[in-house]
């Protein structure tokens, strides 16, 4: 599979993502510059962690801007996959893609450590290869990552079965514990959690691989359709 | 400005240019001749110190120092102090402390990698200086995380430790490394008359002017208004600047590059002169400038962050600036190489500066100051009676105080797991970082120890370097090269420079012992305060090589397990006791001596130690360091798992528990019997302890139970001492 690694300027976790899936996964990933206005010819499209455009006015709301988003925003119409890690899911929460606000931490500080999280359904291109229930322990390393909104989007949220990650321990204020949602397709998915920092058993923890490796899977399945 | 020279440097100056110098032209004295840049009090007895070994690629002189780890891989890193600005401004000023360090790793082609911090403050709890120390202390963690965070580098490690000395003076040091290919190595020089001098990055403000020569004041009362001497840091710009420069370095268009950092234009541009032996001219109406009416004096001593001088190859610029274009920076032809060995500054063609580049830059005045006295000191040599009345209480006091207790509150604001290259981060006895590109991962380690320093400094340094090395040892790796920050009062003052001088003394004598030799560093003096100097402070970075593989930890992992010392219980005295933390937090005094070193038997310590993690036989690892035995013991229950251990010695309980005497190692183990034979193959003792245990620490002596505590309670204390420190309740 070819997997598609925006690079804004600011990304810093561009490179993370690529090693994990090129080399903890062993598929081809590439890196698509900010100002392109295609994706290219890829499968997937990781928007990654970082500060694009230096993140400060509010964070991912330059990057809503760039060309790429417009070109990422095509491919997703077209049932194309996009996994926001971190400074992605800002972004597509700031691009409209997903809904609420990514605000800043509860105790408004910057947190990297190690959380558990709960796979909240399996019914989505990201959590396919996962059980129900699963507990993955996977780093978090950001200064606005509470996730916001009103109770009527929390509500529908949950009622459409969209929340698929969890905090155990909320490490930022988070309302209903919220880590990761996916749009009403089910295929763009934003998550504060850094799956690619989890992918390799030398880093402590391999449980971030079932996020990439469902991806995989679920287009190894389309494929075969 | 008025000039600052003194009067027989002001003589230097005229004998150099024949002439007066014009306003900039002394500017520019002053900013290179400043203690900062010219190293003008230290340099001479900087030069005593062992600086090559087969791995040594480039030692000091350069913008940081480079090692070779095999496999055509090399590693640049560097220490530096960002002491006076962090003070006047903690935020900025510790921000623009790590940008300053990172541009000096990448602008040698490297990539950065990890960076670590040494803070020092006064007390959070200090009557008087408490509040605004928790400020400082709170600055400046945001300032490092706000930098590094951005920019994408993980921050690994570091030490935090307060101290009355650091009221009016805190210290921040940042260390950076970066890796990069042998043939990816570029230096500060501008070669090829004629080749374009080409200015990159961000544009000129006045932010900034004379930072470095305030850098190497004293602090008075005054020092307020010195806040616009303090540089503004922009991450984002300075990512930018990194990935424009590996790239524009890739097309081989560019000859020689150097940072703009201390004192700016002026330095960079006489520095890359005079390494290449030519000169330079430049016209400052080409220099992108953000303000409108700047003097040629405020140009050139500009502090303005993220900007570098780069030589470009004659007919190639374009190159150049197409990367530079591609990454949105400014990229400006501000001047030419020439071949008249001179710095040649216009404004708008008329000459404001004509000095030659090699007199500005490497000819300094250096000063034999004064230093044939003893080093400062006030604190007696005899100890005070002391007897414990409740020793489980005595290692509560000291688990949460500043010093020992956990420090996750700051580092979890550090990103310390981006690039995915963080084996083990902060908390550790050492970081290890993995290169991707080989099996060989990078430990390192940052030590001071101002208590030790001030009893006596040139022991003390011989101390923090041991440790030092220990810590690497500790989790496998073999010390290779060091880095060394030296945080001094006023050289001025003969007890001072007396400091300084064992100090470095010390330093020369362990890194030739333990073949850690100074690849570059940095030196901070006149941290004074009304008068008042900080401790000596010298602070060390040491790195080891290492196979890459799973790390092993401080906390036991596992019931059952053997608890072993290697090295032994070790010895001590009531003089040896005094730069302790029992004698700093429980008795709230200091006296007497360091901890006595033997480094031939810290070194078999070491080898012994590396082999024991090497063969797998060490399921835990922990260097015995500040708080003695019993502290250690306490941080080995971190993940939950005791111990029920008899410490048999012949000292009295204070002692054996507490005393801090150096060459020893705490390992849990299935194999005693293993352990205990490497140790002896390499001479040392090897004390089996007890067993690892649920929840409870029992520590007895061979009559009675010393300490029995719950695991919980340790933790407890350990890891909230921070937030209690930084958050009084008010009653």
């Amino acid at each position: 599979m070819r997997f598609g690694v925006v690079v804004f300027p600011g990304s810093n976790c561009d490179h993370d993502a690529w090693y994990a899936f090129s080399q903890n996964l062993g598929h081809s990933a590439e890196f698509i510059w900010h100002d392109s206005h295609s994706v290219g010819d890829v499968d997937a499209v990781i928007l990654p962690g970082g500060f694009s455009y230096g993140d400060y006015l509010r964070c991912g709301a330059i990057a809503k801007f760039s060309p790429v988003m417009g070109a990422v925003r095509k491919f997703a119409d077209q049932g194309g996959l996009v996994l926001g890690i971190c400074n992605g899911f800002q972004i597509l929460v700031e691009c409209g893609f997903l809904p609420g606000a990514l605000i800043r931490n509860r105790d408004l500080r910057f947190v990297c450590r190690d959380v558990t999280l709960r796979i909240e359904t399996t019914n989505s291109p990201f959590t396919c290869a996962a059980t129900k229930g699963q507990l993955i322990r996977v780093p978090v390393a950001h200064g606005e990552g509470c996730y916001f909104a009103d109770d009527k989007i929390l509500d529908q949220l949950e009622a459409e079965d969209r929340v698929i990650v969890r905090y155990m321990d909320n490490p930022n204020g988070s309302l209903r514990d919220i880590a990761g949602i996916c749009n009403e397709q089910r295929n763009v998915m934003g998550m504060m959690p850094h799956p690619e920092r989890a992918a390799d058993e030398l880093l402590g923890s391999t449980e971030g691989r079932v996020i990439l490796e469902s991806m995989v899977a679920s287009l190894v399945t389309k494929a075969g359709k | 400005m008025a000039s600052q020279l003194p009067p027989d440097e002001m003589a230097k100056v005229r004998a150099i240019l024949q002439r007066e110098p014009t306003e900039t032209e002394l500017g520019i004295f002053n900013v290179m001749w400043s203690e900062h840049c010219s190293y003008k009090s230290s340099k001479i007895h900087l030069k005593t110190l062992p600086t090559e070994n087969p791995r040594v690629l480039v030692g000091p002189g350069e913008n940081a120092g480079i090692i070779d780890i095999g496999d055509n891989i090399a590693i640049a890193f560097k220490i530096e102090s960002h002491n006076h600005p962090s003070f006047i401004e903690p935020f900025q000023g510790a921000a623009t402390g790590v940008g300053g360090i990172l541009r000096d790793i990448f602008t040698m082609g490297a990539r950065p990698i990890a960076v670590m911090d040494a803070i020092r403050f006064g007390p959070l709890d200090d009557p008087q200086n408490g509040e605004r120390n928790r400020r400082i202390l709170t600055g400046v963690v945001e300032g490092i995380a706000h930098y590094g965070n951005c920019f994408g580098v993980p921050t690994v490690g570091g030490e935090t430790q307060f101290e009355a000395c650091y009221n009016g003076n805190p210290l921040v040091n940042v260390f950076a490394l970066g890796v990069f290919k042998h043939d990816e190595i570029f230096f500060g020089k501008a070669t090829g008359v004629g080749n374009p001098v080409i200015y990159v990055g961000a544009k000129t403000g006045r932010d900034g002017i004379q930072g470095a020569a305030m850098a190497s004041e004293e602090f008075s009362e005054n020092s307020a208004s010195k806040r616009p001497n303090v540089q503004v840091g922009d991450p984002f710009m300075e990512k930018l600047l990194l990935e424009a420069c590996l790239e524009a370095m890739h097309t081989g268009a560019i000859v020689g590059i150097q940072d703009m950092g201390a004192a700016g234009l002026t330095c960079s541009t006489c520095e890359m002169g005079s390494r290449a032996e030519t000169g330079i001219e430049i016209d400052l109406k080409y220099v992108p400038q953000r303000e409108t009416g700047m003097t040629p004096y405020e140009i050139m001593l500009s502090e303005s962050q993220e900007r570098m001088l780069l030589v470009a190859e004659k007919g190639r610029e374009e190159e150049v600036f197409a990367v530079f274009r591609k990454w949105g920076l400014d990229a400006a032809t501000v001047g030419v190489v020439t071949d008249t060995n001179k710095l040649i500054v216009r404004d708008h063609g008329e000459i404001v500066a004509d000095i030659p580049n090699r007199e500005l830059a490497d000819e300094a005045p250096l000063y034999d100051r004064p230093h044939n006295v003893k080093p400062y000191r006030t604190a007696p040599m005899e100890a005070p009676k002391f007897e414990s009345k409740d020793l489980k209480a005595d290692l509560l006091t000291m688990l949460a105080s500043g010093d020992l207790c956990s420090k996750r509150w700051i580092w979890q604001q550090y990103d310390y797991t981006v690039r995915t290259n963080t084996l083990a981060g902060p908390g550790g006895d050492a970081a290890i970082i993995r290169i991707k590109e080989t099996d060989t991962s990078i430990a390192m380690s940052l030590d001071g120890n101002g208590r030790y320093c001030y009893l006596d400094p040139r022991e003390g340094t011989k101390l923090l370097i041991a440790e030092c090395c220990r810590n690497l040892s500790a989790v496998g790796a073999e010390p290779v090269a060091a880095t060394n920050n030296l945080n001094f009062g006023n050289p001025e003052r003969p007890e001072i420079m007396a400091q300084l001088v064992e100090s470095i003394q010390g330093i020369g004598e362990a890194c030739r012992f333990f073949d850690t030799p100074i690849t570059g560093g940095n030196v901070s003096l006149y941290n004074e305060t009304l008068g008042e100097a900080i401790w000596p402070t010298p602070v060390m970075g040491i790195v080891g090589l290492m196979k890459t593989g799973l790390p092993v930890t401080i906390p036991f992992k596992n019931e059952g397990r053997t608890v072993m010392l290697l090295g032994g219980v070790g010895s001590s005295d009531e003089t040896r006791m005094g730069g302790t933390q029992y004698a700093k937090n429980v008795l709230k005094t200091i006296w007497g001596l360091p901890p006595a070193l033997d480094m031939d038997y810290e070194k078999r310590v070491q080898t012994a130690t590396r082999e024991v993690v090497r063969a797998g036989l060490a399921e835990s690892s922990h260097d015995v360091g500040a708080g003695g035995l019993a502290v250690a013991l306490a941080e080995c229950c971190a993940n939950g798992i005791g111990a029920a251990l008899e410490v048999k010695s012949t000292l009295r309980p204070e002692l054996a528990l507490f005393h801090e005497g150096p060459s020893r190692v705490l390992v849990s183990t299935t194999s005693p019997e293993a352990v205990e034979k490497i140790a002896k193959a390499h001479n040392i003792e090897c004390v089996r302890l007890g067993v690892t245990m649920k929840e409870q620490l029992r520590i007895d002596d061979s009559s009675k139970t010393l300490i029995d505590v719950p695991v919980k309670q340790l933790r407890e204390v350990w890891e909230l001492g921070l937030e209690g420190l930084l958050h009084p309740v008010h009653v």
